[in-house]
C-alpha cells in the first residue's frame, strides 16, 4: 500500500525557477526511504511540498495517513524554554485539536513514547539544555506522538557526531521494524543512509534521477 | 505602608488604574512570552506608535473617545504588519520600523498643525493614570477578560506554533491564524495600556516579564505563570512607588520591571555556579 503518491509535481520559488521538475514517486507502507542529493538539489523542498509547507505546486500529492515531522535543526529554536515533556506532548496536538487541554490518552501516549526512547526519566529537563543527539531523540518522540504511520525527517543527523548519528539511524531502524512505521528522510550522509534504507531516491537539479534499492544505487546510481 | 495603600485606594482614579493596570499587565505578560520567543518583541513598540498616530489625530479632530477609533485602527495595522513581515522582500523588523515611524510622523504632523503639544498629547506619550474614564475602564476590563480567555483556550496551539511553526503546519494547524490572533490581541492590549503607560513605555510590559522569567524558568508553562506574576507585582509596586514619590507611573513600572530582571539574572548566576 502506498502511503504517499506523487504525480508530476513541479515547484518553483519566486527567486528560483524549476526547483522541482515533474517528480513522480510512491512511498510504500513500512519502507525506510532515503532521499539523497547535493545541496540545493530540491530534497527539502520536496519534503515541504509533501507536508503542505510549500503550497504553490502543480501536480498531485496524495497522502493516506497523518504524518509526523522532524524539521531541519535550523528551523527549531534550540534555546526555547520548554521541558522535554512539553515538547513531546505537543506532538499529540493533531489528535484532539479542538480540546483546550491535553487529554489523559494524549499524556499516556507521550509517556509510552518517552519510555520507548529512553527519555522518560529526564522528561522534566529543559529541551535547550540537551545535547544535539538528545534533542533529535526528543523531536523523534514528538513526531511519533503525531502518527503511527509515517514520519518524515529532514536531515536528522546534520551536525551530529558520527557515533550519535549512528545511534539516530539505529533508533529509526528499530522504530521501523518494531512499530512498522514508515520512514522517509532526507540525508546528506549517503554511506549511512545506504546501510539502513531499503529504498533510495536521488534528486539532481530538481529531478528524480534514481529510485531503487541501496545495492543498485551502489552499483551506479545516477552519476 | 498599609496606611499609604488605604489612602491611595480611596481615590477613584487610582482604583480604576489598579483594576485596569493589573488586568493589562497580566495580558501583556501572557502575550509577551510568545512574542519574545517568536522574535516579535518590537511589535508592541510599533503598534503603540500607530496607536499614538490614531489617537492624536482623533483628538485633534475633536473626537471625544479616541480609544474607539484606535482599537480597530491598531488591530488592522497589526494584521498589515504581519502580512508585510511574511513578504520575503521586507523583513518583519523593517516592516515594524516602517509602519511605526510613518504613524508617529502622521501623529506629530497633525498635532503640530492643530492642537500643538498639549496635555492630551503628553499623556499619550508618557501615560497618565488620570486619563482613564469609566467608559475606558469598562472597555479595558472586557478586552482583558477576552484576551485571557482566548489565551487559555489557545494555549496548547500557541505553544506548538511558537516552538516550531513548520511542525504546527505539518500537523494541520493554521499557524498563520494563531500568529494573527497573537498580533490582534497584542494590538488590543497596547491601545488600552498606552493610556496609562504611554506610547514610549508600553512595549516594556510586554517584553520585560517574559525575558525576566526566562532567566530562571526552563519550562514554557512556568515561564508563562512567572511572567504573569512578575508583571502584576511590578505594576502594583510601580503604582505604589509612583504615588509615594510622585514619579510618573509608567516610568516607575518599567523601572520596577528592570529591578526584577536584574534580580532574576543574579539568581540565575547563583543557580549556575
Amino acid at each position: 500500500m502506498d502511503l504517499i503518491q506523487i504525480k508530476d509535481l513541479c515547484f518553483s520559488y519566486p527567486t528560483k525557477k524549476d526547483t522541482l521538475k515533474h517528480i513522480n514517486l510512491n512511498i510504500e507502507s513500512g519502507s525506510f526511504t532515503c532521499i539523497v542529493g547535493e545541496n540545493g538539489s530540491g530534497k527539502s523542498t520536496l519534503l515541504k511540498c509533501i507536508l503542505g509547507l510549500n503550497e504553490d505546486y502543480t501536480g498531485n500529492i496524495i497522502k493516506e495517513k497523518n504524518i509526523g515531522y522532524l524539521p531541519q535543526k535550523s528551523d527549531i529554536q534550540t534555546n526555547f524554554p520548554a521541558t522535554i515533556e512539553e515538547v513531546v506532548l505537543s506532538g499529540t496536538i493533531s489528535n484532539h485539536p479542538s480540546k483546550i487541554f491535553y487529554t489523559k490518552s494524549d499524556k499516556e501516549e507521550a509517556k509510552q513514547v518517552m519510555e520507548k526512547l529512553n527519555i522518560y526519566n529526564i522528561r522534566k529537563q529543559c529541551f535547550a539544555d540537551l545535547s544535539g543527539g538528545q534533542q533529535q531523540r526528543v523531536l523523534i518522540a514528538r513526531a511519533l506522538c503525531a502518527t503511527k504511520d509515517i514520519i518524515i525527517l529532514d536531515e536528522p543527523t546534520n551536525g551530529l557526531d558520527p557515533s550519535i548519528a549512528k545511534q539516530i539511524y539505529e533508533l529509526l531502524d528499530k522504530i521501523k521494524r518494531e512499530e512498522n512505521i514508515t520512514i522517509l528522510m532526507v540525508s546528506h550522509d549517503i554511506e549511512r543512509a545506504l546501510n539502513y534504507a531499503d529504498k533510495v531516491i536521488e534528486i539532481i537539479n530538481g529531478e528524480v534521477k534514481f529510485i531503487g534499492k541501496p545495492s543498485e544505487f551502489k552499483m551506479g546510481g545516477a552519476k | 505602608m498599609i496606611a499609604t495603600v488605604v489612602e491611595m485606594m480611596s481615590h477613584i482614579f487610582i482604583q480604576r488604574a489598579v483594576l485596569v493596570g493589573t488586568l493589562i499587565s497580566l495580558c501583556a505578560a501572557l502575550l509577551g512570552v510568545s512574542l519574545v520567543l517568536k522574535r516579535y518583541s518590537m511589535i508592541g513598540d510599533g503598534l503603540s506608535h500607530v496607536g499614538f498616530g490614531i489617537m492624536t489625530c482623533a483628538t485633534a479632530f475633536g473626537y471625544a473617545t479616541p480609544l474607539y477609533i484606535a482599537i480597530p485602527g491598531v488591530t488592522i495595522s497589526a494584521i498589515i504588519l504581519l502580512k508585510i513581515g511574511n513578504n520575503h522582500r521586507i523583513k518583519s523588523d523593517s516592516a515594524i520600523a516602517l509602519i511605526s515611524s510613518t504613524a508617529l510622523a502622521i501623529g506629530v504632523a497633525v498635532t503640530s498643525v492643530t492642537t500643538g503639544m498639549n496635555t492630551d498629547v503628553c499623556n499619550f506619550m508618557f501615560g497618565s493614570i488620570l486619563a482613564m474614564s469609566q467608559a475606558d475602564v469598562i472597555l479595558s476590563v472586557a478586552v482583558s477578560i477576552i484576551v485571557t480567555i482566548l489565551f487559555v483556550i489557545y494555549y496548547r496551539k500557541l505553544f506548538v506554533v511558537t516552538f516550531d511553526e513548520n511542525f504546527a503546519k505539518a500537523s494541520g494547524l493554521k499557524s498563520d491564524r494563531y500568529t494573527t490572533i497573537i498580533a490582534v490581541l497584542t494590538a488590543l492590549i497596547i491601545v488600552i495600556g498606552m493610556r496609562m503607560m504611554g506610547v514610549m513605555l508600553i512595549s516594556s510590559i510586554i517584553i520585560f516579564p517574559a525575558l525576566t522569567s526566562m532567566r530562571i524558568f526552563k519550562s514554557f508553562k512556568r515561564v508563562v505563570i512567572s511572567s504573569g506574576i512578575v508583571s502584576v507585582v511590578s505594576f502594583l509596586l510601580g503604582i505604589y512607588l509612583s504615588y509615594l514619590y510622585n514619579i510618573s507611573t509608567g516610568a516607575t513600572i518599567v523601572l520596577v520591571n528592570l529591578v526584577f530582571f536584574i534580580l532574576f539574572t543574579i539568581v540565575e548566576k547563583i543557580i549556575h555556579e
